[in-house]
């Protein structure tokens, strides 16, 4: 691993959302993304986890410059991807790309495989010659495992697996630098899911990819990732080296996310203590005051409603938002 | 997590090069309308309706616009002078009138319904798309118009350019578009939050590369429906125009003239409003039998 | 000692297509006993969603069934539509995957549930809203009288799943069938949902057919498990069996590709080669042999049945010679 290429600055994505008002509508910021800092490396994978609206999705494509950010900066080797206009922004996304959840619903159904894969080359490589192009979109297909003889199927004529392998081909023709998956493994099959973990992290591999992996399973975030970062509506919680997180978590969220996981052994899994967490997520319109995971978390003082918690550090690339850190050093 | 595909289909057949051709969902909409009899017979009655209006008049003995000098007046079929169906009211041939009369009213329904679908696929996608401002001002602008009454629209642009046959392709494209502008934008919307537009714009593409290859062939499934449905519509309005004396000039003809010709006959010359009512209502019904049979066609899922 | 309140024997569902003949179900014989949780496993295809669907009568109208389900006194397969709306959500009901399918948006939670006790039971307003409130706290509802006013979309999906679920309890039924509960649901809210399944089984003796992908969740809840591959039940055992000893190489497979947060990470994930089968065509002998690595020629020409080989499983490799055989 070598210098760092991306730098995320405090980046906050904050949508206006009317709360009422009858003529003059009165706005309210909804804090999907609230002050994201993090740095990676080429060829390193950042796994994003955390639950449904805690804005890991806004996280990849803020990234991506796909949603425009409210504030912070993202530099993508020196350049602020931030400031840049249209233009500029076209060329550095010749770099990034990213991969979707829903292997169908990301591809054109009008199109076939071949030109959905070609897209991209289309677009960056307009004089490249249409036989130069098929036959580099047949190599591609050969490297994600799709038959190349299926170039000119259309995506509902695939398996859930297979399109996704087709996304996964449009992602790297372009041989990027910089790719966000989002839920890559998530509609698919379990039998398709460890092919498809595998893929990416061959050509991540072999392609020196820096990724940032989004999903939900911290089980396969562990397989994937070299650092974890813990998401809790749209502020990070824990980010920290793989190890370090699984095997010595800091911050109460992590350690309930931790316990929920399903087991597949019914010895382990009816026996495990498990970390409840009380009540419902808040709002994201209406955050609790301080620290935003007080309202569930089983060890909140008096003082995680009064002050934000500070960046800690239990260890080396290790950081915890959380004033209680101290004493949840737990045997998980 | 869906369960069972039901509905895909692995037919596929080799091509020189080994490769697998596929079906595109236009293929797969066409074979389904192909076994649907009734969309099926539509169109073949429609194509039929078409080809003899072109061709039919050349072949007739009387020219749809001269008058049989020996017999002013309106007369009943007779084979040995020539009028097949009979004549109107001044001794001109009915069928030809009425064959004359279809190319007229059924290139005023296509013509009329292009200029509408280009102008409402152009407007509702931009507007869609793009949304925010422009989508507030294109839209704002489809009301506006939605709300001036029709012959007063019409009368006002006779009143400014004069009685022209173009004239009215543009008035009722200019009315028809308006709808369809409302149901691309509708359809636009519910594209642009798929992922795949998102792709597309994660692989470099140009907002109108995008509208143009990704959003236009997607929408363009309701719009064909939506088409096949408009021109009857247009069909009817031309003649509603042609009754109200704006419509096309004499000696030329349409089928909206001819029923409002044949109304006032109805009592002695009955032919004069039946063969024309038959022509233009045997259309309209195809029309929407075909309407009906490719929206099933297109969306299975609805059925 | 045993009772069995479901008995599913010989179910055969067939979807007539435009293409053909779908073969969804195939042979499957299912039972499960008072009190207890069957799991179902399976990928999509496998057919483990159109098997209840067609106990439920809920098949799509190009769907047939044929066999037999016996509930109780009544073979649901047969019955007609007033029976079985009598049984339906009375003694017999479903959770499914989407919990916004399963509720009337425009109309407020606790109405819902007031009218499934008014239909069923005959209770007036009064008492059904007692025990509707009383049975959104039995969920773990917290504030269940503000909770009853409100409609389905300002409740979070944790909480609408645990409506559905008190919806499905309310008229005490002997049988819940959850087709993936909790697969739209974050890890923590899956979590609660599963211990609550898991107290009612214990505590009220309802039985549960959990349908789900995911192994992990049927370890915590299943009593016993039901693997099904390309619309077959290839491996029927107990929940201790199937994770401990599987026997079938589908049902290993599926093991060893699903990560575990203990394992330490790999290089290379284990995995399942191929595709799972298309129903159409289905692969001659047995449906598992392209994707199976111990495949031999009798697994091409000869379907193995599912007989006693260490569980109850279809693989010729466990099978003793005179076992073998379509059925």
């Amino acid at each position: 691993m070598s210098e760092t290429v991306l730098e995320v600055k405090d980046l906050k994505v904050h949508y206006p959302v009317r709360t009422g008002g009858l003529i003059v509508g009165r706005y309210t910021p909804l804090k999907a993304l609230d002050g994201v800092s993090f740095e990676l490396k080429a060829g390193e994978t950042l796994g994003v986890v955390g639950e449904s609206g805690c804005g890991k999705s806004t996280l990849g494509r803020a990234v991506l410059q796909l949603l425009t950010a409210t504030g912070g900066a993202v530099a993508w080797l020196g350049r602020t991807l931030t400031a840049l206009d249209a233009k500029e922004l076209k060329a550095e996304r010749e770099h990034m790309q990213i991969v979707f959840q829903d292997p169908l619903a990301s591809l054109d159904p009008r199109m076939t495989a071949g030109d959905i894969i070609a897209e991209p080359l289309r677009n960056y490589r307009p004089a490249m010659s249409k036989a130069e192009m098929k036959s580099k979109v047949k190599d591609m297909m050969v490297r994600v495992g799709l038959h190349p003889a299926m170039i000119n199927r259309y995506p509902h004529e695939f398996s859930g697996g297979q399109c996704q392998r087709i996304g996964i081909a449009r992602a790297m023709i372009l041989d990027p630098k910089l790719v966000v998956c989002d839920e890559p493994v998530s509609a698919l099959d379990v039998s398709i899911r460890a092919q498809v973990v595998n893929l990416l992290m061959e050509l991540q591999r072999a392609m020196n990819l820096t990724m940032i992996f989004i999903s939900h399973d911290l089980s396969i975030v562990r397989h994937i990732s070299h650092r974890v970062m813990v998401l809790y509506l749209g502020k990070t919680m824990e980010i920290a080296p793989r190890d370090a997180l699984y095997a010595d978590p800091r911050h109460p969220y992590t350690q309930a996310l931790l316990s929920a996981v399903p087991v597949p052994d019914p010895s382990v899994a009816r026996a495990r203590p498990r970390i409840p967490l009380a009540g419902e997520l808040p709002s994201p319109l209406n955050p609790p005051s301080g620290c935003v995971f007080r309202t569930r978390c089983p060890r909140a003082t008096a003082v995680c409603a009064a002050l934000v918690p500070p960046q800690e550090q239990p260890g080396a690339g290790h950081d915890v938002w959380c004033h209680h850190w101290r004493e949840t050093k737990v045997a998980p | 997590m869906s369960s069972v595909n039901m509905t895909s289909a692995h037919g596929a057949a080799l091509t020189s090069a080994g490769e697998v051709d596929g079906r595109s969902l236009w293929q797969d909409a066409w074979r389904r309308l192909k076994r649907n009899r009734a969309a099926l017979a539509s169109m073949i009655v429609l194509g039929v309706i078409a080809a003899v209006c072109l061709i039919g008049p050349y072949t007739l003995p009387w020219p749809y616009d001269a008058i049989d000098w020996d017999h002013v007046e309106a007369m009943p079929p007779n084979m040995e002078l020539g009028h097949y169906l009979g004549t109107d009211s001044v001794g001109r041939d009915l069928l030809a009138r009425t064959l004359v009369g279809g190319r007229v009213s059924l290139m005023v329904g296509v013509l009329a319904t292009l200029v509408a679908l280009f102008i409402g696929v152009t407007v509702g996608a931009i507007a869609g798309f793009i949304g925010g401002r422009v989508d507030q001002l294109l839209m704002r602008l489809v009301d506006l118009l939605y709300s001036v009454p029709l012959t007063f629209f019409v009368i006002i642009l006779m009143v400014m350019f004069g009685r022209n046959f173009i004239l009215m392709f543009l008035a009722i494209g200019a009315v028809e578009w308006l709808t369809m502008a409302r149901i691309v934008r509708g359809q636009t919307l519910s594209l642009k939050s798929k992922e795949f537009i998102e792709a597309a714009r994660a692989s470099g593409g140009s907002t109108a590369g995008i509208i143009l290859r990704h959003i236009v062939p997607n929408v363009l499934g309701v719009v064909i429906v939506y088409v096949t449905l408009t021109i009857p519509q247009v069909i009817l309005l031309e003649s509603f125009l042609s009754f109200l004396g704006l419509g096309v000039q004499e000696p030329l003809t349409s089928w909206g003239v001819l029923l409002n010709e044949g109304a006032a006959e109805l009592e002695v010359n009955p032919q004069t409003l039946i063969v024309p009512a038959v022509f233009m209502t045997a259309t309209l019904f195809c029309f929407n039998f075909l309407g009906d049979g490719l929206r099933d066609a297109l969306d299975p899922k609805d059925r | 000692m045993t009772q069995r309140i479901l008995d599913i024997s010989d179910l055969n569902v067939r979807f007539a297509t435009e293409d053909g003949e779908v073969a969804a179900v195939s042979d499957v014989s299912l039972h499960v006993n008072k009190g207890e949780c069957l799991g179902i496993v399976g990928e999509s295809g496998s057919g483990k969603s159109q098997t209840f669907m067609a106990v439920m009568g809920l098949l799509a109208a190009n769907g047939k069934a044929t066999g037999s389900a016996r509930f109780g006194e009544i073979d649901l397969l047969k019955a007609n539509e007033h029976t079985l709306n009598t049984v339906r959500g009375n003694r017999l009901a479903m959770v499914f995957q989407d919990p916004m399918t399963a509720l009337t948006p425009h109309m407020r939670v606790g109405r819902q549930l007031t009218e499934v006790l008014e239909r069923h039971r005959g209770m007036d307003t009064k008492a059904a809203r007692a025990e509707a409130v009383a049975m959104m706290a039995r969920v773990q509802i917290t504030e269940p009288e503000r909770r009853f006013a409100m409609y389905p979309h300002e409740l979070s999906g944790g909480l609408r799943q645990r409506i559905v679920l008190a919806m499905a309890l309310l008229c005490g039924p002997e049988l819940v069938i959850a087709d993936e509960p909790t697969t739209a649901l974050d890890v923590t809210v899956q979590a609660l949902i599963l211990d609550l399944m898991r107290e009612l089984k214990e505590k009220h003796g309802t039985g549960f057919v959990l349908i789900t992908h995911d192994l992990g969740v049927v370890a915590g809840l299943a009593d016993r498990v039901a693997v099904m591959y390309a619309g077959r039940v290839v491996e029927n055992a107990s929940v201790a069996e199937i994770f401990a000893a599987p026997r079938h190489p589908y049902t290993k497979g599926l093991l060893a590709c699903t990560p575990r947060l203990t394992d330490a990470p790999t290089a290379v994930l284990p995995t399942i080669p191929g595709q799972p089968p298309n129903l159409q065509k289905l692969p001659s002998g047995c449906s598992f042999h392209p994707r199976c690595a111990a495949v031999f020629d009798r697994c091409r020409a000869e379907r193995p049945a599912l007989a006693e080989g260490g569980t109850l499983n279809a693989c010729f490799l466990n099978h003793s010679v005179a076992a073998g055989g379509a059925a």
